[in-house]
């Protein structure tokens, strides 16, 4: 309780700060706008008037994209603003401030700031997801199943990126390390079934794009058994479990501004 | 000009050990940029069934010299530029009898030299892992591709740091780069071989600089009879100067507006 409402004392000033550059928020929706047409023309492309890619129709496909631009505008507005700042907090030691304040570091590094850069993303994946479901023939999976399969998958990237900007203690200048993962992200804009058998391999257990993805959408489209909630729901945990523990774990080699 | 060469060798490497000093995150820039590898994957997935008259060999040959394309030409200028004007620390290099620009593209050719050894082995790491990709190319298409390449790079600094101007006017140029990038992913054949944009498309796009950037000089290693190559370089250097041109007006509008902003 106590949490929640430092939170929203965190997220009001965060926002009064971002309103200062309103002219950001225009551009972030016009890259938005553009980044999703660009998609979808691409997309498009590459059906080349095909019913299906790898059993894939092309609504379906559009739920897939719509949960990557919904966990991608998440990314934005909440992982980006704050797991980027660790560096400069170690950097100029300022992470002892944090860590003297009577409550949990990895809450207060992880949710301090907000942004409105990725509302666009996060608008425009709802459409996406909304009008693709609507759109796909034969049937297709219970809908309550769509806010907690997005949940999960939503945990699972915050405890991977939180992992990899934890790195920052030891390396300070780590700050593309979760530039690079937000690049693998970018594989998540496809259904897993459209790469080869290697790169399915990577995306499944060298980092699992694909359940940030396409189980989400398969559970979403009926073409997954609700069942496997228990499998990204037990995957979320033990992540997020595990980035507990690393910060932890981190924390013990910070020495902090004076040594 | 011995005075020239002095200048350039001790620009160069003074940056060359500076990245040398960042190798970890060397090595990690050079991996966010393996965007051609996902996009080489989806592509040679769907060109199974032969829909679109190129096979898995021919795209896994187009992305991964549009890996290499895209590491050579790696441009970072418009970061460096905000920090430099927001933190003011532009103004001692002002005084200097050289323009700064000189010391942004030492920057560069320096953190060129110190990634150039982790793309290399993802490249030879590819070839060892799908070996029928394997070729070589022909000596025309070389002769067409170095040219090519260096015009590329010239296009893209001088783009970027022209946009890197507005940094004199607004706080955050950075997001400028940022939508900029939009166009840049998906027109300059990055995500998609551009023979593969419908013709009405593909002639609009031919105009813009962005085809310059990836697919022209990818086309002219692998199949140089794709491009119209006089008119490709015509059109490259057409931009170069252009933007050029813009890039000084810019430069000498915007140093008036920086000694206001401090004065």
């Amino acid at each position: 309780m106590r949490y929640a409402r430092v939170l929203g004392i965190f997220w009001r000033s965060a926002l009064l700060a971002e309103s200062e550059y309103r002219l950001n928020f225009l551009i972030a929706a016009l890259s938005s706008i553009g980044g999703a047409a660009g998609t979808l023309f691409t997309m498009w492309l590459l059906f080349a008037g095909r019913g299906n890619l790898s059993g894939w129709a092309w609504p379906e496909a559009l739920v897939v994209l719509g949960i990557f631009l919904m966990l991608d505008g998440l990314i934005a507005s909440v992982l980006q603003p704050n797991l980027s700042r660790i560096v400069g907090l170690v950097q100029q030691g300022t992470l002892d401030f944090v860590l003297l304040k009577p409550m949990d570091s990895q809450f207060w590094v992880s949710l301090r700031n907000i942004s409105l850069w990725g509302i666009p993303n996060l608008l425009i994946g709802i459409g996406l997801l909304i009008y693709g479901r609507a759109h796909v023939a034969g049937s297709v999976g219970t809908l309550w199943l769509a806010p907690v399969a997005l949940a999960l998958a939503a945990g699972t990237v915050y405890s991977l990126w939180f992992c990899i900007a934890s790195t920052t203690i030891w390396f300070t200048k780590v700050w593309n390390a979760t530039e690079v993962l937000r690049m693998m992200m970018e594989a998540g804009k496809y259904p897993l079934a459209v790469y080869p058998r290697g790169w399915q391999i990577a995306l499944t257990f060298v980092l699992p794009v694909a359940f940030f993805t396409t189980v989400p959408a398969e559970m979403i489209l009926g073409k997954r058994p609700w069942e496997w909630l228990w499998l990204a729901g037990g995957l979320m945990l033990v992540l997020l479990l595990a980035s507990r523990w690393f910060w932890r774990y981190a924390l013990r080699y910070y020495t902090g501004a004076s040594a | 000009m011995r005075l020239l060469l002095y200048r350039a060798r001790t620009l160069l490497g003074v940056n060359y050990s500076l990245m040398t000093e960042y190798r970890a995150e060397v090595c990690l820039w050079v991996l966010a940029g393996i965007m051609p590898f996902i996009m080489m994957g989806v592509w040679m997935q769907a060109s199974q069934d032969g829909s679109f008259g190129l096979n898995a060999v021919d795209f896994a040959r187009y992305f991964l010299v549009t890996f290499i394309v895209r590491q050579l030409t790696v441009i970072w200028v418009i970061w460096e530029f905000e920090y430099q004007v927001v933190e003011g620390k532009l103004s001692p290099f002002l005084l200097q009898p050289m323009d700064p620009a000189w010391r942004f593209l030492a920057a560069h050719l320096g953190e060129q030299l110190a990634r150039l050894p982790f793309w290399v082995l993802l490249v030879g790491l590819f070839f060892y892992l799908y070996p029928q990709a394997w070729w070589v190319p022909s000596g025309y298409g070389v002769m067409l591709f170095i040219p090519a390449l260096l015009l590329t790079y010239i296009l893209r600094f001088l783009i970027q740091y022209t946009l890197a101007m507005l940094c004199f006017w607004l706080e955050r140029a950075s997001a400028v780069e940022t939508l900029w990038f939009m166009p840049y992913m998906f027109l300059s054949g990055m995500a998609v071989p551009l023979s593969l944009f419908p013709e009405a498309v593909r002639t609009v796009v031919m105009w813009t600089p962005f085809p310059y950037m990836v697919y022209v000089p990818v086309q002219m290693l692998l199949n140089p009879g794709q491009v119209n190559v006089p008119l490709s370089f015509a059109v490259m250097g057409l931009w170069i100067v252009g933007f050029w041109l813009l890039n000084r007006w810019l430069w000498r509008l915007g140093l008036r507006q920086y000694s206001g902003m401090g004065g």
